[in-house]
């Protein structure tokens, strides 16, 4: 039997400089020639673990056994030429290479020890393309390629360094259903090569679909590590929160008003001269949250930084509450009672170094009662975020606390609460529960569900497909700078009706 | 209950440092110096050894103080403006050219004079700063540039058209005693200027942390894309703290004029600008921490005179010091092992906590 377990932790430790406790003594086996799931809300620990697996990250304690034999890999490299091998969740390819050239990256093979034989390199990435029955197109460059084909290169670009154990991290965040589908497929196909596969997700419709194996990790620890078969969808799901949960969609609010963000034909050419919006109109009415599915990088970035005032628009028009606010700065336009909860809160949403009561307040200082003619009234700004740090419920000692010190979503809560208690009419909302934790997903969930009921216009960014059809009350889909289709009703809609969209490979002809 | 080690880590990080700094030079100075004992002495307690050698200390300390403060305001709001040396320069030359051109009722004259002084650091400022809000120019580099712009107009200036031909060196007519800083130490040269700069200091420090311009340049410094999106015109705190810095580094060369010497002599830009990088640094950008750094800094340079008018031991020594704290202090690796070390077992410790109360 003991061969059938190819990689075992033992108690793995890990503290980051900043203190926070990422593993608290992680152990748990994985059997040969399976697919495990490493299941667990964002924040408890799995990437952590496969990094310190993969040799990025050291441990402060424990072991990692791998084909029976303690190891402990320097990096990468080292791991790599272990026969471990990783996808990462942002994918690691040179976009201006071709497939057969990212694939031979630093094996490539040579003409007179110093030239570059691309021929070879294709007849290389030809062969393993061939034996794992994975088609991809070998001469094209990897920019051209939609995100599903670049992850399959990814993979076998693992396989063709020999990789034994392949672990590969969220694939799925960045797919969409039909490109899922996909690589599940591929995925099978590399179990009957005899390959072992640790799959991260926190997705678990996808771990039931296709892992043999489950460990579940909450808040640093493994909570569970059974047989797939014999945990239900909600169990897991129980077992990683740690209390009951219910997935629910959130009923459309019946007074549904004026609208309150009219865009018309907007439209957005960038530095390159590459048109990134391509006439985009929409209406989001008082209490409605319109949805924007699509996969990253479609141009919802640039409209919402355009809504924002943080990009200027080519052309076009922004109607704000009754009043053109296209071209005006962001203070004029968060005067105007605009919300945004950005897409990277590390960049825009907070100053990491500044205290909590100091991002507070960086909407609002400059107005009375938070500041006179010159100086800032911090009574009133400690009591005032004292306030809502309660309210939030950010788990912090202090309002001088460094936000930088928080975690994920407890920075985000400090991101809402200065978004959210502004009284807006308008919320621009992108990305709202990226990287977060389920308790707090809730909770920002709840909130904008409350501010939507109050009469507030939302409109909803989002590359979680699941989050789009719970909140929202019509949907839109971009694709490549368009709107390709609208839904006005999003009653039994479902991920595979959008992914079509999404895609680019249907386009809706009412526009 | 934080760790002692954690929460004043940077002050400890700082202190370390400046121990090392010192350690490698009492080690060198007795490898070079006959009498390494006398002259470690001289280095260190110097300053106190006579009244004019402590006098010597705080007027040092005046214009360092001033060079601090004009960086610290652009430093906060990561404008690494680095132009304070030809603002200083500029606003000295100028300011004596003023005032030796305008003539005012007593009780306001100086005032004038520093107010001019003042706005001539601060026009300085303004063209690195715009440069940098309109065309994304680098402003350590143009205002780098600056200084040499600065340093020769303003010895053109005093050399072709204010230069005292009676007075055997190349130096400017004397100033009208009406514009004097009052020397009010008897047996030293410490003049009003020292009590301008701890009011300056105080200013400073009330400016960045309790009014709003000074939140905007804080959050600006900390992440502009925050600032921007939060609706901060950045454009704005990128010009006016480098402005403002300007303006600061004008009224200290003018000070320095108007409580030492009287007159305009420098032939050699006098370094205070540099100085003030220097104390900005170990203060961590912060003016009441400034105002230590700049004591301190003052010191080491008093120490090193006596040392190098006493001693074999030539008064660059100090440098040495200087150098190998600034090395330290922006060395971020420096005793990161040791408080990652602390922090985990902090971490642990923590965890054993949170278990036996659940």
């Amino acid at each position: 039997m003991e061969s059938n377990i190819v990689l075992s932790f033992e108690n793995i430790v890990k503290v980051y400089p900043n203190g926070v406790v990422a593993n608290k003594g992680i152990s748990f086996d994985v059997e040969k020639n399976t697919i495990h799931a490493l299941v667990g809300e964002n924040g408890a620990g799995k990437t952590t673990l496969m990094k310190i697996l993969f040799g990025i990250e050291k441990p402060q304690e424990g072991k990692i056994i791998y084909k029976g034999k303690e190891v402990y890999f320097k990096s990468p490299l080292d791991a790599i030429h272990n026969g471990i091998g990783m996808v990462h969740q942002h994918l690691m390819l040179a976009p201006d290479l071709t497939v057969a050239e990212n694939l031979t990256l630093g094996i490539e093979p040579r003409k007179w020890k110093i030239f570059l034989d691309t021929k070879k390199a294709v007849d290389i990435a030809k062969r393993v393309s061939k034996e794992f029955g994975m088609e991809v197109p070998l001469e094209k460059r990897v920019r051209d390629l939609p995100i599903g084909v670049r992850q399959r290169v990814e993979i076998l670009k693992a396989l063709l360094r020999n990789a034994e154990l392949l672990i590969l991290d969220e694939p799925t965040a960045v797919l969409t259903p039909q490109e899922t589908e996909v690589l599940f497929k591929t995925l099978f196909d590399l179990k009957k090569h005899g390959k072992t596969i640790i799959f991260i997700s926190h997705k678990l419709k996808e771990v039931k679909a296709i892992a043999d194996r489950v460990t579940v990790i909450r808040d640093g620890r493994v909570i569970a590590t059974e047989d797939a078969k014999k945990l239900t969808e909600h169990e897991i799901a129980e077992l990683m929160v740690g209390r009951e949960i219910k997935f629910e969609r959130i009923p459309p609010f019946p007074e549904i008003g004026e609208p309150l963000l009219v865009v018309k034909d907007l439209k957005y050419k960038n530095k390159e001269n590459v048109e990134v919006l391509k006439g985009v109109s929409f209406e989001v009415k008082s209490g409605e949250i319109l949805g924007v599915a699509g996969v990253e990088g479609n141009g919802q970035t640039e409209l919402v930084e355009i809504l924002t005032g943080l990009r200027q628009a080519t052309e076009g028009s922004v109607v704000i509450n009754g009043e053109e606010m296209l071209g005006r700065t962001p203070r004029e336009i968060r005067e105007k009672g605009v919300s945004h909860i950005p897409e990277d809160r590390m960049k825009n949403g907070v100053a990491e170094t500044a205290s909590i009561k100091e991002n507070l307040i960086s909407d609002r200082y400059y107005k009375k009662p938070f500041s006179g003619n010159i100086a800032l009234n911090w009574r009133f700004i400690n009591k005032y975020t004292r306030k809502l740090i309660k309210q939030f419920n950010v788990l912090a000692k202090s309002p001088d606390t460094k936000v930088g010190a928080l975690s994920g979503g407890n920075i985000q809560k400090v991101v809402v609460a200065r978004e959210l208690s502004s009284n807006p009419s308008v919320i621009i909302a992108d990305q709202p529960i990226r990287g977060i934790d389920v308790g707090s997903e809730e909770l920002v969930h709840k909130l904008l569900q409350k501010m939507r009921d109050s009469g507030c216009a939302i409109f909803l960014v989002s590359a979680d497909l699941d989050e789009i059809l719970k909140l929202s009350t019509r949907i839109i889909v971009m694709y490549n700078g368009e709107i390709v289709a609208r839904f006005d009703n999003t009653k039994g809609i479902t991920g595979k009706d959008l992914g079509p969209y999404m895609l680019g490979v249907k386009k809706e002809k009412t526009i | 209950m934080k760790n002692f080690v954690l929460k004043y880590f940077d002050l400890i990080r700082t202190i370390i440092a400046i121990l090392i700094g010192i350690a490698v030079s009492v080690l060198v100075i007795y490898v070079i110096s006959k009498a390494p004992g006398d002259s470690i002495k001289y280095m260190l307690i110097g300053p106190f050894m006579s009244r004019g050698r402590f006098g010597n200390w705080l007027e040092v300390t005046t214009p360092i103080l001033f060079g601090g403060l004009a960086v610290s305001i652009p430093f906060q709001a990561a404008q690494f403006n680095i132009g304070q040396e030809g603002e200083i320069y500029l606003g000295a030359a100028l300011g004596t050219a003023f005032a030796l051109s305008f003539h005012f009722p007593v009780f306001m004259y100086a005032v004038v004079v520093l107010l001019f002084a003042g706005l001539i650091g601060a026009g300085w400022g303004y063209i690195p700063g715009i440069l940098k809000a309109k065309w994304k120019v680098d402003e350590l580099v143009s205002s780098l540039m600056l200084n040499y712009v600065a340093y020769f107009f303003g010895l053109y200036i005093i050399n072709y058209h204010f230069r005292d031909k009676s007075a055997g060196f190349l130096v400017s007519y004397e100033l009208p005693h009406a514009v004097w800083l009052k020397q009010f130490i008897p047996g030293t040269r410490i003049h009003l200027g020292i009590i301008l700069a701890l009011v300056f200091a105080f200013l400073v420090y009330y400016f960045l942390y309790h009014t709003k311009l000074g939140y905007e340049i804080r959050m600006t410094g900390f992440n502009l894309h925050f600032s921007k999106y939060g609706g901060i015109n950045t454009f704005k705190v990128i010009v006016l703290s480098q402005v403002i810095g300007g303006f600061i580094a004008g009224v200290g060369g003018m000070v320095e004029v108007m409580g030492i010497h009287h007159r305009f002599n420098w032939q050699m830009s006098p370094g205070y600008g540099w100085d003030g990088i220097v104390v900005a640094i170990i203060g961590h950008n912060h003016p009441l921490l400034i105002i230590l750094a700049s004591l301190f800094l003052a010191y080491l340079r008093v120490g090193g005179q006596v040392m190098n008018l006493l001693s074999d031991v030539p008064s660059e020594m100090v440098t040495v010091i200087e150098a190998i704290i600034i090395l330290l202090i922006t060395a971020e690796a420096f005793l990161s092992q040791w408080k990652y070390r602390i922090t985990v077992r902090e971490a642990s410790l923590k965890e054993v906590s949170d278990e036996s109360t659940t």
